[in-house]
């Protein structure tokens, strides 16, 4: 059944000796029915790769295959796909029933046929009463319920989905999130994912692709990511507050970086020397934040401590000891794992 | 200024844009090419023989007395009509944009003459000012004004640029109108706090925000007068008396199609091309940097 | 303003009326005079009261049955020109706009850029300046006294190719993307959600171009010799002869209130979209 391969895709601007490589042969196989969420920061080309999924770039090397068919050269409309826009993409002069039902007049599915669908897909987002109502009198969940209600009626091997929750105020962002969890559950149709936010990424993916700059560094499950990130950016990206990476740690092979999340280094006696900096209050734990001067520089370290804890006060010297089997190790040049 | 989603056909944004492009190659570019041709040739009455003259026409023109002086009459004709029309306008939408009560009546009512053709509004005028029957007239006459613009150059000028100001008045009206209720209030509030009084306010701090308006306006009254009154000027005046409200649009057509002189309204129409194409390049250069304040 | 004058607001009430007195003044004369007779009016000072001779004229009019050496062109036939060109203008402008505009923001096509330059150079030269050459055309191809000759040759402008692409320009990204994942073509779009979401652009063009067609002046002067085909803009003129003493005023004077009815209507009563269109064209 239907799944999506990405084999070796290159995305390239331009021509000849203009050309600009902004994605950089990325291979990955998504299971049917699974949720993949690519993350990654601004500019990592985690939409693009959405948008040759879609159909809507064109593919400069490499295959994707959707259902066991090559797309590479078919029209959005034929790869039997629904996205849903960052922005909604709502036709402002059609009312939501007509938004929902645009499609399907296109593909010449029958009248009653199409009642149906959008029926169903309003009872599962609770639209019921704003059929007939314009996009522009509706609020931006609701509005986000409704590309969501226009992909749903498509029943599509694959939803896309486009930074849909960015434009939403933080509480609706949170809501909305599980409401497309409840609908993944209900429905089990095969989605990607792009978002920038880790979050995100770490609550809604079964697994997830982490990208920068055009490289695919990471496909895990979030759990993988975190324990065992492949790079140094993986490292870093994933997780807050991230994990500190140190290049001179003492005991450490040259050329290596050390790694360690700030909830696994412990204040010990006879540990790294650390001079606090700052330390930010966060309720039910604190952040620390100590410089420590060794060798051939300094470099900030954050810890996490909890609330029975004292407060360390500024300017006090504490020692830390990271979690011997919570270590983790990367080549300072390549920055992957060891 | 780009799309960067675009649709994918070989055919059909030429079926598209073919009829556009049709219409204006031989509507536009055609005659445009052969007011070019014409104007460096010379043919007799009869359009018989045909002889290169090179820049000889236009030679001619410089040395032209009645065409200098069509260029004279141009300039005074459409100074007049910027700068009242300009000036006019600018009083009544300042005034109109302080009054709460009854603006939009105002509005409506003054901006009807758009509707009006300028050939209509010269007979208008015309009719007003008829030296034996006009009513004005009439009243000028009682007055000691001997008003008589058959005869007097001075009054058929007066004539016409009153009737061109007139027509004008509404477009002018409307968009000083919208630029001053562009200007945020919190500016002129704190003018106001600052010390300065309405008329110190208006001349400090709304004209000169006014300006890319006013600019804008004073290019389009030009490019008005020059060409857009020919409907009055050939109902009021028929550009007399003799040659003096001959504008030199009027000239061209009445070379060209009553005197027969082909080369020399060609001639003319080129020169008059390229103060359009003057005018509208300083403009788009102007308006464009206005678009950035 | 901020301070509270009221006799300033009262002298800005006097100015306004002042002014609006001063634009409808001539419309006032000429209505009075449509209802006098012609010898009323040529004894100075004419009266400034309507009379009672409407019916008369404005019949007188519109047949072309009225007195006086002028043109007799029937006014209502006259009317009818004016009224089928304006809106073959109006009309035809927008359509071929639209078409060109769509072409040109949403699709890639080799010397795009091009034909966009050269359209944008038509916004430079009005008729006027191209008459004799134009004219020379229309006659060539026999297009001389007929709708055609009086209306393609006014469509050559770019204006409404230019209000439509700045109008396409703010059309966002996605509803064309959305519009390919439904299955829509190009056409399909154009027809579907472009046309419907420029609606505002048109009807602001539509009072705008409907004005300029129904008011030409030179250029019918140029191709229409025959009567039947004048608009009544050219009319009117030709209903002054000579001297003013031979010229029938208050049949003129009806032909000019008619004249200016059908463009007036189209201002007041599309008031909003003339407005915008009039702000929005000259960006």
């Amino acid at each position: 059944m239907a799944a999506i391969q990405l084999k070796n895709i290159i995305k390239r601007y331009g021509s000849g000796k203009t050309a600009n490589q902004v994605i950089h042969g990325v291979t990955a196989d998504i299971a049917h029915g699974e949720f993949v969420v690519i993350v990654g920061p601004s500019g990592c080309g985690k939409s693009t790769l959405l948008r040759m999924v879609a159909g809507l770039e064109e593919i400069s090397g490499g295959e994707i295959s959707i259902g066991g068919r090559v797309v590479n050269d078919l029209e959005p409309a034929e790869r039997d796909i629904a996205m849903v826009f960052q922005n909604y993409a709502l036709y402002p002069h059609m009312s939501v029933f007509d938004n929902m039902a645009y499609g399907l007049k296109i593909a010449k599915v029958p009248v009653d046929e199409i009642r149906t669908r959008v029926d169903k897909a309003a009872k599962i987002l609770e639209l019921g009463p704003y059929l007939t109502r314009k996009p522009r009198e509706l609020s931006g969940g609701q509005r986000q319920r409704v590309a969501m209600g226009r992909a749903i009626v498509r029943q599509p091997q694959v939803f896309l989905f486009d930074e849909p929750l960015s434009n939403l105020d933080a509480k609706l962002r949170a809501q909305t999130r599980l409401e497309i969890q409840k609908l993944h559950r209900e429905l089990g149709i095969t989605s990607l994912f792009v978002t920038h936010d880790q979050v995100e990424a770490m609550t809604l993916a079964q697994r997830m692709i982490v990208m920068n700059a055009g490289v695919m560094e990471q496909f895990g499950t979030p759990e993988e990511v975190y324990t065992r990130p492949a790079t140094t950016f993986v490292a870093s990206f994933i997780g807050s507050p991230p994990m500190n990476l140190l290049r001179d740690a003492p005991d450490a092979r040259p050329g290596t970086i050390v790694g360690i999340r700030p909830e696994h280094l412990d204040i010990t006696p006879g540990g790294w020397p650390l001079r606090v900096e700052a330390v930010e209050m966060l309720g039910a734990e604190r952040l620390v934040y100590g410089r420590w001067s060794h060798g051939s520089g300094d470099e900030m370290v954050i810890l996490r401590t909890e609330e029975s804890h004292a407060v360390p006060a500024l300017g006090a010297i504490i020692h830390v000891t990271p979690r011997p089997d919570r270590l983790h190790l990367f080549d300072a040049k390549t920055g992957k794992r060891v | 200024m780009d799309k960067r989603v675009v649709f994918r056909s070989a055919w059909l944004p030429w079926v598209l844009i073919a009829p556009q492009v049709l219409v204006i190659t031989v509507f536009f570019f055609w005659p445009a090419a052969q007011a070019l041709l014409l104007s460096v040739q010379q043919s007799d009455a009869f359009g018989t023989s045909v002889e290169w003259v090179g820049l000889d026409n236009f030679r001619n023109l410089w040395n032209d007395e009645t065409y200098l002086a069509s260029f004279y009459t141009t300039a005074i004709f459409s100074t007049l009509v910027a700068v009242l029309g300009i000036g006019l306008s600018l009083m009544l939408a300042v005034f109109a944009d302080r009054i709460v009560k009854g603006a939009l009546v105002y509005k409506t009512l003054l901006i009807w003459p758009y509707a009006v053709a300028p050939a209509v509004a010269g007979v208008l005028w015309l009719f007003m000012f008829t030296p034996s029957v006009g009513v004005v007239s009439y009243w000028l006459r009682t007055m000691g004004v001997d008003w008589n613009h058959l005869l007097d150059s001075r009054h058929a000028m007066t004539l016409v640029v009153m009737a061109a100001v007139w027509k004008q008045i509404s477009y002018n009206f409307l968009f000083f109108l919208a630029g001053l209720q562009s200007i945020p209030k919190s500016l002129i509030e704190a003018a106001a706090i600052d010390g300065a009084r309405a008329w110190r306010r208006f001349w400090t701090i709304v004209f000169p925000l006014l300006s890319p308006t006013t600019f804008f306006l004073l290019v389009i009254n030009i490019v008005y007068a020059f060409f857009d009154t020919f409907g009055i000027i050939d109902a009021a005046t028929q550009g007399g008396p003799g040659k003096e409200t001959s504008i030199l649009v009027y000239k061209v057509y009445y070379d060209g199609f009553k005197a027969m002189d082909l080369g020399g309204s060609a001639a003319q129409s080129v020169v008059l091309m390229v103060i359009v194409v003057v005018l509208t390049v300083v403009q788009f250069r102007f308006v464009e940097k206005k678009v950035n304040y | 303003m901020v301070e509270r004058r009221p006799l300033l607001n009262a002298f800005s009430h006097l100015i306004l009326v002042l002014g609006v007195v001063i634009v409808a003044f001539p419309l006032y004369l000429t209505f009075v005079a449509s209802t006098h007779t012609a010898s009323d009016i040529v004894q100075a000072p004419m009266p400034l009261l309507p009379g009672a001779y409407m019916i008369e004229n404005y019949t007188a009019a519109w047949n072309g049955t009225g007195g006086g050496n002028g043109s007799k062109a029937p006014v209502g036939q006259m009317m009818t020109v004016s009224l089928v060109s304006a809106l073959i203008i109006a009309i035809g402008k927008i359509a071929i706009s639209l078409l060109s505009a769509f072409a040109i923001v949403y699709f890639r096509f080799p010397f795009r850029m091009f034909f966009f330059w050269a359209i944008f150079i038509t916004l430079m030269l009005p008729v006027e300046v191209r008459i004799l050459p134009t004219y020379q055309v229309v006659s060539d191809l026999g297009m001389l006294n007929s709708y055609a000759g009086l209306t393609v040759p006014l469509i050559a402008s770019a204006t409404a190719t230019f209000l439509f692409r700045q109008f396409f320009l703010t059309v966002p990204e996605e509803l064309v993307e959305a519009a390919r994942m439904d299955g829509a073509g190009p056409m399909r779009f154009f027809k579907d959600v472009l046309v419907p979401l420029s609606t505002t652009s048109i009807a602001a063009l539509f009072v705008i171009q409907f004005i300029y067609g129904w008011n030409q002046y030179l250029w019918p002067l140029l191709v229409t010799t025959n009567e039947n085909m004048y608009p009544v803009v050219i009319g009117i003129k030709r209903m002054i002869s000579g001297g003013d003493a031979q010229t029938e005023w208050s049949v003129v004077m009806a032909t000019a209130l008619l004249a200016m009815l059908p463009p007036a209507l189209v201002v007041m009563l599309m008031q909003k979209w003339f407005v915008k269109g009039l702000v929005d064209t000259e960006k």
